[in-house]
């Protein structure tokens, strides 16, 4: 994105065709570092799945280079996001088009 | 498993059975680790895989959410690196402490592993030749085989 509006909204950077209804998604991206047993790990322990659903989860990170782990409001998903940086897994976020 | 460096304790918390070499090793990461937190320039690839772009398409975005977030992960971290460096030489640990540990662990790994560029598949031959990228390796390695043994404990 080059240019952006001018500041004059309380709205969030980056939420130009702002959609309150739309939901937002948490991809977590393939790396070649973390472990596949510490990725289920995390998506367990951050999330509370089942370890069937994290290992999943974890498979379809590895083999399809990402995956959707969580959604729901932005707010909920820029936290999941920041806790998902302070373990290490290379996570973003996006509205769900 | 009998030879575990790391498992769960029938009275409660982890076992640790680490020989001193070893940690003689680990005892180099806090400081690395530290400095580089503190001291390293933000632009640095390894700074920029532990606190990632938030977005992939939105470099204000990520910035803005990098300012919000990025002092609360960076106390995370400093906090996660004092618990392993004051429990170094400790034969037992809490769940919280060898959750510390984890997470200094998978630091150091994230670190060794962008600088040296690993891929999925790479072997020691791949790193063969310079002796201080072999032994980043060889960290690698066992940082890998150790955090392998403190995920089965923690989840076990």
């Amino acid at each position: 994105m080059a240019q952006t509006a001018p500041v004059e909204t309380e709205r969030p950077v980056g939420d130009e065709d702002v959609a309150p209804d739309v939901p937002w998604i948490v991809i977590v991206w393939n790396d070649p570092i973390n472990l596949m047993s510490y990725v289920v790990y995390v998506f367990q322990k951050l999330f509370g799945y089942p370890r069937d659903k994290a290992t999943k989860l974890m498979l379809d990170v590895h083999q399809k280079g990402r995956a959707v782990v969580s959604s729901g409001p932005r707010e909920r998903c820029e936290f999941d996001v920041s806790r998902l940086h302070a373990h290490g897994l290379w996570a973003t976020l996006q509205k769900d088009r | 498993m009998p030879g575990a460096p790391v498992k769960r304790s029938r009275r409660g918390g982890f076992d640790l059975r680490i020989p001193a070499r070893e940690r003689d090793v680990l005892a180099t990461l806090p400081d690395m680790l530290r400095a580089l937190l503190v001291e390293g320039d933000a632009k640095d690839p390894v700074l920029q895989r532990l606190f990632p772009n938030a977005f992939t398409d939105n470099e204000e975005a990520s910035t803005e959410f990098r300012e919000i977030v990025h002092d609360d992960l960076l106390e995370q971290r400093l906090a996660a690196i004092d618990t392993m460096e004051r429990t170094l030489r400790s034969d037992h640990l809490t769940e919280d402490e060898l959750i510390a540990w984890l997470a200094a662990l998978n630091d150091v790994r994230l670190v060794l592993g962008v600088r040296l560029a690993v891929t999925e598949e790479a072997t020691p031959a791949d790193f063969a030749g310079d002796p201080e990228t072999e032994g980043s390796f060889e960290l690698y390695r066992y940082l890998s085989f150790l955090e392998e043994y403190v995920v089965e404990a923690l989840s076990s």
